[in-house]
């Protein structure tokens, strides 16, 4: 018992390790990344504010994850919704296919994706980013949806039908406001997921850079790698606040409909 | 009839994400297979060919690069796997229920954490003048800085068993929590050990989560780009570089879609093989 926690513990640190090391370097007053340090300083946040470069590919990456989060909760809700509710054919199937990309390695989604684009003359940019990402995204959206919607007891839906209520109404005042948690907590990872893939985004950017693009073109230059890591420690305080919000309403989800904490997300 | 108008309800409702997954994932995946068959800009003048394949099967580089991605992506997958099951075992039966999502979450969250400067990282932990080495140097356990754990096959395994950990821990944490403690106890009221209760029980019982994040680390880590692009170095190159050469730099798209599909092909053999083996360990005991 013991031993398997101070296992645990170390297990922790190793997994943290990378992530305590970003703030130390980002206010590190030296230009190599690597040990002894040099004394602190916080200019290397300071000279963030000054490239514009990184500002672009910040909006990119923005309108890009605000985009795929919908839809692909959107589609989530759909799936979701369907495999909680209704026995149809091939269900399994189905849902194989759908939730695929939860599995498949990135590269083959990215060179068929940019296959696909090429051969139809498309010019690739931020929207067939869009594209790929809602594909990647929509399996974690299912994912977290699945389980507000199985939470859902259906004798609630039936009452507001027996009193009345048509389906669609049934599913905007009843369902949706108690699958909401779910909603919400699915745009979140939806959005973070997006803002962080490097990947499909590296082969189908064209010419707009999204951050994790820039990020990679800049990796190349030693003298840019304290500002990264400035970047970087940004970066993970930001998206560990949303993810600390998510998993909020995940909770606050299950408490609502009553169910126990089964934890994580996926 | 009400059978009927519900299975019709949920295809409708089914539609769009599957439209979608056909036309974004299905289609683009038969075009890569259809790509596969076509002549290189220097290969025969027919419509169809499978020259693409002899040379990337005859070809030493290519065949090196796809084993090797096959050889890292497992030891990854079995580090992993080996490094995960006692920390799903301990959250599952030793941390109390409460506290359960508290330590799903901290092990979460660095997974979700820029995956790019997560990666570089490790190449400065790993690095000559890195974490490591200072460490150990200033300990006095070594007097050299050591140079063997930068730019190889090790370096890419150690960095990949990082970035899956949590893919591995949450389905084997599922499988545990699923076991019905009182099996547990039966097989110690009938004078088990509690050793052997747990390689006869607990470890059985569990073999579907083990299973499942097998394949949940190691079918994406075969195509894994960025790891080996930053801490492999020539001797940790995997074949996803080799594929985004010849798609973004020599602008082959034959050449880089029969690599996928090799790729692919691999992955899925391999990975229904692993399942057919533990099937009967599967099926017998739950």
């Amino acid at each position: 018992m013991n031993g398997l926690r101070i296992y645990a513990l170390i297990y922790l640190v190793f997994l943290y390790a990378p992530i305590i090391l970003l703030p130390i370097f980002a206010f590190n007053d030296g230009t190599v990344i690597a040990f002894p340090l040099q004394g602190v300083t916080t200019k290397w946040f300071s000279e963030l504010m000054t490239v514009n470069a990184l500002h672009d590919s910040v909006k990119n990456s923005l309108y890009v994850a605000v985009i795929t989060a919908i839809f692909s909760t959107l589609l989530g809700i759909c799936a979701a919704r369907a495999q909680a509710r209704y026995r149809f054919p091939a269900k399994k199937g189905i849902v194989g296919l759908i939730m695929l990309p939860l599995v498949l390695p990135e590269i083959i989604v990215a060179v068929s994706l940019l296959i696909v684009f090429l051969s139809l003359g498309f010019n690739i940019g931020l929207w067939t980013i869009i594209l790929g990402h809602v594909l990647i995204c929509t399996p974690f959206s299912i994912a977290i949806l699945n389980s507000s919607f199985q939470n859902l007891d259906p004798s609630i839906e039936e009452a507001a039908q027996d009193l009345g209520e048509t389906r669609f109404g049934t599913f905007l005042k009843i369902t949706l406001p108690l699958v909401m948690p779910g909603i919400v907590s699915s745009l979140l990872i939806a959005f973070t997921i997006s803002m962080d893939e490097f990947i499909i985004a590296f082969f189908l950017s064209g010419t707009e850079p999204t951050l994790p693009v820039y990020l990679w073109s800049q990796l190349r230059f030693p003298q840019r790698l304290p500002v990264v890591m400035a970047l970087g420690t940004i970066l993970v305080v930001l998206s560990i606040l949303i993810l600390i919000l998510a998993e909020a309403m995940r909770r606050y989800g299950l408490r609502r409909s009553g169910m126990q904490d089964k934890g994580g997300f996926l | 009839m009400l059978r009927n108008s519900d299975s019709a309800r949920g295809l409708t409702l089914i539609s769009p994400p599957l439209l979608y997954a056909v036309l974004m994932l299905a289609g683009p995946l038969g075009m890569i297979l259809m790509f596969s068959f076509v002549p290189q800009s220097d290969g025969p003048n027919t419509l169809i060919t499978l020259q693409n394949y002899t040379e990337a099967l005859g070809d030493p580089l290519y065949r090196q690069l796809i084993i090797r991605s096959l050889l890292i992506s497992a030891a990854a997958t079995a580090i992993t796997v080996l490094l995960a099951f006692p920390i799903a075992y301990f959250i599952s039966f030793y941390v109390p229920p409460k506290r359960k999502s508290l330590w799903l979450f901290l092990i979460t969250i660095p997974f979700w954490t820029s995956y790019l400067i997560r990666i570089f990282l490790w190449k400065v932990i790993l690095g000559l003048n890195g974490l490591l080495n200072t460490g150990l140097l200033k300990l006095g356990l070594i007097n050299e800085p050591l140079e063997f754990i930068l730019y190889n096959p090790a370096a890419v395994v150690i960095t990949l068993a990082h970035a899956f950990a949590p893919f591995a821990i949450l389905p084997i944490f599922v499988a545990l929590e699923k076991i019905d403690r009182s099996l547990l106890e039966a097989s110690q009221d009938l004078g088990e050990s509690k050793v052997r209760t747990f390689f006869r029980v607990t470890l059985p019982l569990a073999v579907p989560g083990v299973v499942a994040s097998v394949l949940i680390v190691f079918i994406p880590t075969v195509g894994d780009y960025v790891t080996p692009r930053l801490v492999g170095g020539s001797e940790g190159t995997m074949i996803a570089n080799m594929i985004q050469v010849q798609f973004l730099r020599l602008d082959n798209r034959p050449m880089g879609a029969t690599l996928s599909v090799i790729t692919m092909i691999c992955v899925t053999i391999i990975s229904l093989l692993f399942v057919l083996a533990n099937r009967r360990n599967m099926k017998a005991r739950t």
